[in-house]
Order: C-alpha cells, then structure tokens, then sequence
C-alpha cells in the first residue's frame, strides 16, 4: 500500500475504534491501523501478508502460529494485534537472511524435520529460542521446550533431530556461546 | 562412464526434499495464504443439538450488521436444488440442514461479510430454534426398540441400519470350529477417532460471470473426483471447473470426501459473483468432518492345540453417524475390513457386517489407512493375541506358526484377497533380535516379581496398499487408476504431473527420483506438480498408501515411454538400427562400440532439432496405469511398556519396526512415514478419541479434549528394514504411508495387556486412558466399550 | 475464531487501570497474560465490552524474596519467569515443582502467575500451590488495598471475591516456620491437558517435627479444595509412613471430583491419595527429595 491511494469502506462506521499499531516486523518498522479485536496472528497474515504464521487451532494448543515477541516464543492467536504495539515479532520469514538460511532451517530439511511443512515455522521459532537460552541442549530439553508444538506427520523423532543438529551447527561457528546462553 | 543413480538422486537416495525449500522459509502457499481480490469469507453456524426438527431460523440480525453480504439457510439452497449432495458411498447428505439436524456441529446456516470478523458477528445474529429429539449416539441405541428413525428423509428407509453385508465362507468356517479343540473369543470397540490435520479444511470459489468459469482454491487429497463432484452437485460443466489444491497442511485422509462448506462457498460465489473464502476452524473440523473408525468388533478364533489356526469368524457393528459418507470402495460396505488374516495360513473365515446410522458426525474416512484395514489389523493382532494366550503359547511362536511361508506366494486370504510376496518370518526375527526378546522376557519376571509390570507387544501384519486395481475397486463406478505426464524440454530438463496430490510424503522429491531412475535424469532437472485439474492428468489422488503403487507406477511407464521414443532417436543418431544399441542409466550405446553413445538429454535435444524422418518431434508423453493388484507391504512392531500398578500410567520403553515396503525410493522419506505412522499408533492407543455424552454432544471437539501427542510423550522409534520387492510394480515399490498406523496400536495395547498377564484381563479398548487401565490392575476384569462419559 | 467488539483500554497506572474497571462496570475484563482470557474470547464463551490491558503499567513485573522470607510476586509475572529462577528450589520447592507443569512452554512466556489465580479454574496449578503455602493475594481498589487469603479468594468455579473494581497487584507467600519442602505432582494425558488430578503439598519443619503443612488439590472439585484435614494430619511430629497414608486418605476423601472422559471420580480420588503419598513419602528425611518427579 503506498500513501497515494487508500481505499476505504463507503460507509465508515465511526463507532468502531481503531488504534494504531507500530511494531519492529523481522527487524523491520511496520505500522498498520487495526481493530482491538485483530488478532496477532491475522495482523501478521493477512495485514502485514507475511502468510508464513499459521493458525492452527482455536484454543492456544498447537502452536502453528508461535512468532517470537521480544525474543520470547508466544503463541500469535493468543494475542491481540494492539498488544504488540511497541514490540518487537520475527516470524519464520525473519530467520534467514537474503542469502543464507538459519542453521535451525538447514537441520529441518537435513533432518527431513518436515513433512507438511504446515507446524515447521512455529516448530522452528520455538526452537530458537530453546537455542537461545540453552545452546547445550539435550534430546529431553528439546521435546520438552516443542511440546507446545503440535505436528502430526513427522513424529518429532526428526524435529529433535533437526534442533540438535542446528545446536551443534551454532556451536561450531561461535564456540563462546556454548558456555551460557542468554541466561 | 557409467552414472552413479545415488549421486543423480535416484532410486534409494535420501534426497533432500525439494519443497522444504518453501515450507522453511514459510513460503508455503496453503489455502488460507491465498488472496484473491475482492475477497469475501464465510463462517458456518452448527447446530448445538445432537438431534432436532429446525422450527424457525431467524436472520434478519445478521443483515443489520454492516459488511454482512450474504446468508445462506437450508430453504435456500433446497430452492437451487442443493439441500442434499450424494456422497462417496450412494448415500445422501445435507448441505444445510433442511428439515432437522441430525448430529451435533452439523451445517446450518451460513453468513458472507467483508472480514471474517464480521462473518462471525453474522453468525451470532442468526437465531433458530429447535425442537429437541431423542438422539441416538451408538449402535445399540440405533437399533432399541423406542429408537428414532434419523432419516425418515429416505423414502425407503424405515430402520436406523445402513447395511448388512458378509463375504467368506460360512459353511467351512462352521466345520473348522466344529473341529476346534479350544475357541478362543474377544470383543472390542475401535473407538472413533479423526484424522485431524493441523491445517481444517478451506476453500475459495471464484466464479467469473464473464468467462463461465468457476475457479476453487479447496484442501483437497483428490482434485479430479471433486471437480467431477461439484459438476454434477452444482450442475457446472466439468471443463468449466478448476480446482486447485495448494500446499496441504496434512490430510490423512480427513480431505477426501466433498464437504458442505465447500459446496456453500461455490453457491455463494456464484450468487455474488465475488470470490468466497472459506477457512474452516478446528471445532469445525472436529466436530463435522470425516472421522475414522467407531466400529465394534465380536471376534472368534478356532484353534488346534498344538497352535494351529483353523478358522475365524468376525461380525462388526459400525457407526456411520447420520450420513452414509465413507471413503471406500463402492462393492465393500465394510471397506477392507475383510483383508484381515492376510498374513496368516487359515483355511476359512467368515465376516459379517452391519452398519448404522446414529446421530453422530457422518465419515468413516480412511484414516491414514485403506479403507478400514487399521480396524482389520488391531482386531486380527489382538485376537492374534488373546488366542496365543488361550493355548498358553508364546506370542512370537504362534504367529511364525501360522505365517504363510516365502514360498506359499501367491497366496490366496480366506477372504479370497491374492497376496503376492513377504518374508513375514524373518521380519519378525529381525524385530524380535532388535527388542532382545528373550532378554526382555527375562527382565519382565525378574520384574514381576519385585511388583513391577512390564509387558511386551507384537503386532505383525500385511495390509493390501495402494488402491487399486480395477477388478476390485471403484468409488461411485470410477476405476481406481492414476496417471503421470512427463514432457522432457530440449535442454534435458523435465517437468512431470500426476494426477495424485502430495500432502506431505513429498511427491516433488520422489516422483523426480522416479524419472531418475528409469531415464538418468537427475532428479534435480525434473519438477514436479501436482493439484491442478486444468493442468494435471487425470488421477484419483492420493490417500490409501496408493501413491507409489499407483501414480508413480504410472510414473515409471511414462518415463519407459520417454525412453522408448529416445531409443529411436538415438539410432538416427548413431546411425545404426535400434536393435543394435543398449541402454545404461543416463546413456543410449552402441552394443559393438560402446564409446559410441548419446545421452538422454542428446536425444532431447535431437527430438526438438533432429528427428528422423517421420517421427512425431517433441519428447512427451502420459500414462494411465492400472495396477495388477494391490501391493502387499509387511510389517512387525514391538512395543515394550512399564505399567504403574498405582496410576494405572503406562510407559512405553522401546518400539521397534521392521517394514517391508519393498524397494525404497527415498529411504529417509519412507522412514519419515513410518515414525510418523507410528507416532499416530501410539497416539490412538493411548490419548487421541472421540466421543459423546448421552445427548450427543461431542467430546473431543477441540485440541483441549481431542489430545494429539506432543514430542514429550511421543516415544523414540527404532526402525529396521527387510526388502521383498514387489512383483508387478514397476520398481517393485509396496506402499508405506499408513503401515505403522495400521500395525502400531495393536502393538501398543498387546504390550500393556501383556504386563496384565495373569491377571485375568483379556481386553482393555482404546483408549488405554491410566484410569481405565488402572480399573483392570485392580478389579481384573476388562475395561471395554466406548470410554463413557458421565454428567453426575 | 474471532473475538467480538470490545473497547480496549491500555492504563499505565494501576489507578488508572482502576478507574477504568471502575467505569467498565461487570463488563470489563482485565488482560494480562491472556492465555484463558483471549481463547474464551475467540470461542465467544466470553464478550467483555472493555478490556484493560495491564501489560504497560510498569512495575509490576517483580519477583522478590524479602530479608523474613515473604516471597512476593507482581500482577505481570509470567510463569516462564517463575520456571527460570532457579533459586526458587530451596526457598519455594512448592512452585519451583509446578512452574514447569503449568500449561504448555509457550503459554507459560505470556501467562501469569497473578492471572492465573484470579481466573479462579478448577484446573488452575497455581491457585493449589499458594493454598498449599497458605498464600495470598493483594487486591487494589478504590478505597486502597486488601490481603486476601488465597482459599477465601476463590469463591467457585471462574469467580473470585475480587470486586469488579479492584486489580490483583500481588501474590504473597508467607514465610516459612521452619525448613521448607515441597512439590506437585499432576496427572495430565500430554503436556497442555487440564489436570486429571493435581496435589501441591508443602511442609514446615523444625528439625524432623512439621510445624505447618498444606495440601492444595487441582482439578478435583468445582474449586481449588484445602485439604485442611489432611495437611493437620502431619502436623506435629515427624512424617511416618502412617501418618503420610492418614494424609491420603483424607485429601481423597474431601476431594469432589467429577466422573469424565479423563477418568471417574473413584479413580480421581485415588491419584489424590497416591500423589500425596508419595509427595510426602519423598520429603521424609531418609528419602531423597524428588519434587521434580513428574507423573504421565
């Protein structure tokens, strides 16, 4: 959308407050007027059409929509868009850069940490930040930091795989941050 | 130089799948992700009740709500002619309900608006009342004698039965129990259970006034049926219709069948002449769409003593809910429940068979199976079992007992199936080496004897995979072929379509493995598309395992087709007569001088730049293929599980599998269909059911009461592997999709059955919730039925 | 899954958050963390005309330990933070055992602790705990503030004696009377799952002899029970084997459990006795301490 056009509703009902939403998207400033009652996850998707955040459930249990907000893994449909105002949200398309992928995204496919594809980024973020705070995890902290990640194809044997694979990957390329974490 | 196949991403390489490079960066294109301009979206108002006569629906409230477009009632559609829609198994199902409702969550009304938001706003303004009716919510219930008719919208329709059906042989089946020195019995209940994608169901009609043509972004598993579906649902011309099924967050069979929403998004596009979207929440999904399942089971075995089988008899009570919808084979009322046995030498059998309508959510899909083999297999593993136990016979030696052997092949089930190859005994040794059964069992009394309850299971089977083959299958009078169309550019580069629709097995990868093999182009100079119906062959898409055994059979013959044309080619090339050259992997030869040679993207390029004299130029070609027969893939699973005495918990220790799928064209994707096949095993045994209080309601609606298992309490997984090629299929590839779904639970509950052992528990249904297992370990008795659910 | 209209207000002051309930009347609903709140809201079991958002006002997400051992917990505290201090394991075994139990590892990075406890469900791990350590809850209205006792807080199911005005601010744990232990220990089918049963049980002793002792039960009656009976049953000498089972016995007997699809009342009651048991069992001085033991 840019400033020189804007359509708008013939019959704009003033009763229905909007408020401004400014959040930093994936290192980005984005700014977007919305309903209170929009949903993270619907700002994400169908304002800002980053469609890489899915929605999975109605009732915060598979996480198919987890974005980070502040670092923090978060479950997008159990938030309202107006919340974020002022935050910081990376979603799966702010984890790689234009020409390299994270090493969390290279595992999934070495890993075959995949199949439909449909739980892999809010499976992807949340691993993130197990690897943020834990960078030594073992196989039970990672089933335990994705067990409010549902996925019904893979069996997470590979999921596990995939986050342990990229551990090691980060490890190698900056052996410091094996010693703690952000803890 | 002769081409490595590994090395082109051939048959047997794990190639790394082309789609993950999309679904990582989460730039998947799943139906919800598509926009399309002046979009409108819909939601669905669902009947409370279980069962009610629909008095009066008032939507006058939804129009006053600003961006509300449409709404749609059941006296609508009726007046187009679209109250009721056939279904896949000559039934009839309401689009929105006309008269009454007959499950709970059924379709009643829908509302269009500029946001979803307001849609939904919409849909709480709509008002209907209902005159409450008794509802009917198991077989039992159906047939009482104060029962309901639920569709006394059928004329001829008088009793809440479906069908009754049998096949086998009565009158052999009677003389082997009359020779039996010991019957042994059980009774079981399946329980319902629903495929549950995470991604529900969608879809987006775009009807264009201007050209006619009716455009349908939809979750579908089988494109071409739905395009021949919504033609004669909708009365729309077939080349009129394009559906498109995108990137699908998982199907398992739960995106077979033609739902409501669907058809009500087409009549609202076309009403509006605007595109509709469609996205179905989870609720929605549960409640609504085809479950799997819900079947009772009275099981008899006729047994020598010295472990030998003489005959079975099966009778099944299935619950269809209130609409005959099942995914199966039009000549099989039961679907494939009567391949039970297959991989064991019994003489007679004999099933019979009823189904019933209840006022539950109609379907019967095959859940990550087909068509009711994972209810076959858990019966026949746990009659299998309890009959072991009967003749105090060791459970591993009792089935090598009865196994048909290497060389029996081809065998003929006493359901009159023809299995064709297995070496089931040495995949059982491999499991039974791999788990350390006699260490295990060792440990298990040393256990026993401190308090402990540990218990091994054994689950071993094969299941006929890949529907189908003509003879035998049809759904509504379609024969269950599949086809591929390979068009080789001039560059030696390929593009190749099929008619199944991948939902995640990762057709983009295999399929191009496929071409690979036969042609030596590497895998990654061929793409793969699939879901189009404006530009994909003909297909009956993708569920049953079928797949491999079919659209890539089908992909193997057309590339043979491809290489059949560049032979030619390549003789005009190398000036000598096509009976003079050979071929290897990749590479036409001269057989006296084989330095001589072209290679296939050579004739490629010939076939655009230098055909012989009157050759047709271009190098592309199809293919239908009809497969021979069903494959027949093996497995054995072993579970060993811990019982805790005092919370009835049960924990599983280990699980091996050894599948014998045939030759693997992708081994790591073939080991990720099994672990997920068996993650979904796992789940049915232990958490994941459906079920309904005594008004119908349904329980198991949501991911707070439907539990799918996360990575914490999903088990590690040990695979093995055993190849027994398949015999007529091309590449002598066997299905794999469903095996460890089909096999797994009956290894899951024979292990906590068999930590009970001497307990005198027989039987405990799925699912083994800790407080159903716990009642067994404390009042030895078994725990069956569906789980109740009391309202005190 | 869309949430109705609603007013959405964003205070950065607790009085300004006051006055806001105090405006909004029934109808308001304060969001914090939101992980109930929000999902009610998409199903429309719930439609507040006004939301407060309490998430701006700063302040209120500290965790502290005063120098007596009053442990105090803000109105913005998340549970990710209370299952991160891991300092809690010998001053608070009690929360330290069910911070990583509560909900999902994702729920627990926005859920509150305070929140929980107002939400008041018969399911919620917190609102067990602080009865177990006879904890309190801060409240703030117009007319100042008020300590209220976390059994009398909750008044049934989803309803508590807050006023519609008034804020939750605070939790309070008093201090101990003695060396403290604790844990919790819930049934649940998969991570995520509303409890089949839970018991908190946390202990005060002096030398071997308890000194205090509370039982909060999860999930087995239409409110958070107080097992007062049973917790009384130790009190007063060393934990034996006969007084532990003494304890089962009577935390099954006043639970009030409903038969469901997640198992019958008998049973329900039977994991009560059970998880008490061996909650105290592991705390007896010969025994090991095992308060991260997780059962299912």
């Amino acid at each position: 959308m840019t400033s020189l056009f804007e359509e708008v509703a013939p019959s704009e009902d003033d009763n229905i407050p909007v408020r401004r939403v400014e959040v930093r998207l994936n290192g980005e400033r984005r700014a977007a007027k919305v309903e209170p009652r929009l949903l993270l996850a619907h700002l994400i998707r169908q304002g800002f059409q980053l469609t890489g955040t899915h929605t999975g459930c109605d009732t915060t249990n598979c996480g198919a929509c987890t974005v980070l907000f502040d670092g923090e893994p978060v479950k997008s449909c159990t938030m309202l868009a107006v919340q974020a105002h002022g935050h910081e949200v990376t979603t799966v398309e702010g984890l790689a850069t234009a020409s390299e992928l994270h090493p969390i995204q290279e595992g999934f496919k070495d890993e075959h940490g995949l199949q439909c594809g449909f739980c892999t980024p809010g499976m992807m973020l949340a691993a993130k930040a197990l690897l943020d705070h834990n960078p030594n995890p073992t196989e039970d902290d990672v089933r335990w930091a994705l067990s409010g990640n549902l996925c019904r194809c893979t069996g997470y044997q590979n999921i596990v795989k995939a986050v342990l694979w990229a551990a090691e990957k980060l490890r190698d390329a900056d052996p410091g941050a094996a010693e703690g974490g952000d803890e | 130089m002769t081409l490595d196949e590994v090395k082109i991403g051939g048959l047997g390489a794990s190639r790394r799948r082309v789609e993950d490079n999309r679904f990582i960066r989460g730039k998947g294109n799943y139906v919800d992700d598509v926009v399309l301009p002046g979009m409108l979206h819909m939601e669905i108002v669902r009947s409370p009740l279980a069962h009610a006569r629909i008095k009066k629906i008032d939507i006058s409230g939804a129009y006053k709500i600003p961006g509300v477009r449409l709404v749609m009632t059941g006296e609508m559609m009726a007046a187009r002619n679209l109250g009721w829609m056939p279904t896949l198994s000559y039934d009839t199902q309401a689009i929105l309900a006309t008269d009454k409702v007959r499950f709970q969550g059924q379709e009643v009304a829908c509302v269009i608006a500029d946001d979803p938001y307001i849609a939904r706003d919409g849909c709480e303004a709509i008002v209907i009342e209902y005159e409450p009716l008794q509802p009917v919510v198991n077989p039992m219930q159906a047939v009482a004698p104060d029962a309901p008719l639920i569709r006394d919208d059928k004329v001829n329709q008088t009793d809440n039965i479906v069908f009754d059906w049998e096949v086998g042989d009565v009158i052999g089946t009677d003389q082997a129990f009359a020779e039996a020195d010991v019957v042994s019995e059980i009774d079981m209940h399946y329980p319902r259970s629903h495929p549950s994608p995470i991604e529900a169901c969608g879809s987006i009609a775009d009807y264009d006034r201007s050209t006619s043509k009716l455009t349908v972004y939809m979750t579908t598993q089988a494109p071409h049926i739905i395009r021949a579906a919504v033609s004669l649902v909708a009365e729309l011309p077939e080349h009129m219709i394009r559906i498109i099924s995108p990137d699908l967050g998982g199907g398992f069979g739960n995106k077979v069948p033609v739902y409501p929403g669907y058809v009500m998004s087409i009549l609202a596009s076309i009403l509006l002449e605007q595109p509709v979207k469609w996205i179905e929440d989870k609720s929605g999904n549960l409640i609504s769409t085809g479950f799997g399942r819900d079947v009772y089971l009275k099981g008899q075995m006729a047994l020598r003593n010295d472990g030998k089988i003489l005959g079975v008899r099966m009778h099944t009570d299935s619950d269809h809910g209130a609409f005959f919808a099942d995914a199966q084979p039009s000549k099989f009322k039961i679907g494939l429940m009567h391949s039970a046995f297959a991989c064991y030498d019994i003489p007679n059998a004999h099933l019979t068979a009823r189904g019933y309508y209840t006022n539950k959510a109609p379907g019967g899909v095959a859940y990550r199976c087909s068509f009711r083999v994972t209810e076959a297999m858990f019966f026949q593993e746990r009659m299998v079992q309890a009959a072991a136990d009967d003749l105090g016979m060791d459970q591993a030696e009792f089935r090598r007992k009865n196994f048909v052997r290497d060389d029996d092949f081809p065998h003929r089930t006493p359901f009159g199936f023809l299995t064709d190859s297995g070496q089931y005994e040495k995949c059982l040794d491999v499991g039974l080496e791999a788990i350390g059964y006699d260490d295990f069992l060792k440990q298990k009394e040393e256990a026993a004897a401190r308090g402990r309850l540990l218990g091994i299971g054994i689950s071993t089977m094969t299941e006929p995979l890949g529907a189908g083959n003509s003879r035998e299958y049809d759904i509504l009078g379609i024969k269950m072929f599949d086809s591929a169309e390979l068009r080789v550019h001039m560059t030696g580069k390929a593009i190749l379509r099929t008619g199944a629709k991948t939902q995640g097995q990762g057709h983009e990868t295999t399929w191009a493995q496929i071409v690979a093999h036969e042609l030596g182009i590497p895998a990654e100079d061929v793409v793969v598309e699939e879901g189009d119906t404006d530009t994909a062959p003909f297909g009956m898409g993708t569920y049953a395992s079928r797949s491999t055994p079919v659209a890539g059979a089908a992909v193997s013959m057309v590339s043979r087709k491809i290489r059949a044309k560049s032979r030619k080619i390549a003789a005009h090339l190398l000036e000598v007569s096509e009976e003079d050259i050979d071929w290897e992997l990749g590479r036409f030869y001269v057989r006296s001088a084989p330095d001589r040679g072209v290679t296939i993207q050579e004739c490629a390029m010939a076939a655009y730049s230098n055909v012989p004299d009157g050759m047709e130029p271009g190098l592309e070609n199809n293919a239908y293929y009809d497969p021979p027969n069903l494959t027949w893939p093996f497995a054995c699973y072993i579970a060993t599980v811990e019982v805790d005495p005092l919370t009835g918990v049960w924990d599983v220790l280990r699980v091996v599998a050894v599948d014998d799928c045939g030759v693997r064209i992708n081994p790591m994707i073939v080991e990720g269909q099994i672990m997920g096949g068996l993650t979904e095993a796992y789940a049915m045994a232990n958490m994941q059911f459906i079920t309904f209080d005594a008004d119908g309601n349904c329980v198991g609606g949501n991911y707070m009461d439907y539990l799918l298992p996360t990575a914490w309490e999903t088990p590690g997984f040990e695979l093995h592997e055993v190849v027994t090629p398949c015999p007529h299929h091309p590449i002598g590839a066997k299905g794999i999709g469903e095996c460890a779904t089909v096999g797994g639970p009956a290894a899951f509950v024979n292990a906590v059955i068999d930590a009970l052992k001497g307990t005198g528990v027989r039987n405990i249904d799925m699912p083994l919730l800790p407080d159903r297992v716990y009642e067994a370990v404390t009042q030895h008795h078994d725990v069956s039925g569906a789980p109740p659910v009391k309202t005190d | 899954m869309y949430p109705s209209r609603f007013k959405y207000e964003t205070p950065s002051t607790v009085e300004e958050a006051i006055g806001l309930l105090h405006d909004g009347g029934a109808d308001a609903k304060i969001l914090a963390g939101g992980q109930s709140l929000i999902p009610m809201m998409k199903l429309r079991f719930a439609a507040p005309g006004t939301i407060v958002d309490i998430n701006n006002i700063p302040g209120l997400d500290y965790m502290r330990t005063e120098s007596d051992g009053t442990f105090r917990v803000g109105a913005l505290v998340r549970h990710v933070d209370l299952e991160r201090a891991t300092e809690l394991k010998d001053s608070q075994p009690t929360i330290a055992a069910a911070a990583h139990l509560v909900a999902d590892p994702i729920v627990r990075t926005r859920g509150t602790f305070v929140g929980s406890l107002c939400h008041a469900d018969p399911q919620g791990d917190w609102a067990s705990c602080m009865v177990a350590l006879d904890g309190s809850v801060v409240a703030q209205g117009p007319k100042g503030r008020r300590t209220i006792g976390v059994d009398e807080f909750v008044k049934g199911p989803f309803t508590t004696v807050l006023a519609p005005d008034e804020l939750a601010v605070e939790a309070v744990v008093p201090k101990a009377q003695g060396v403290r232990s604790g844990g919790y220990l819930k049934l649940e089918r998969r991570i995520g799952d509303f409890a089949t049963a839970g018991v908190a049980v946390a202990i005060e002793r002096n030398g071997d002899v308890v000194s205090r002792a509370g039982i909060g039960l999860t999930g087995v009656g239409s409110r958070t029970i107080n097992a007062e009976e049973a917790a009384a049953a130790v009190v007063g000498q060393p934990l034996t084997p006969d007084t532990i089972e003494r304890a089962g016995d009577l935390a099954a007997a006043i639970s009030d459990p409903r038969s469901d699809h997640r198992g019958s009342a008998d049973y329900k009651r039977h994991i009560v006795a059970t998880f008490v048991t061996r909650l105290l069992t592991s705390m007896q001085p010969t025994r090991e301490q095992s308060t991260e033991e997780r059962v299912a």
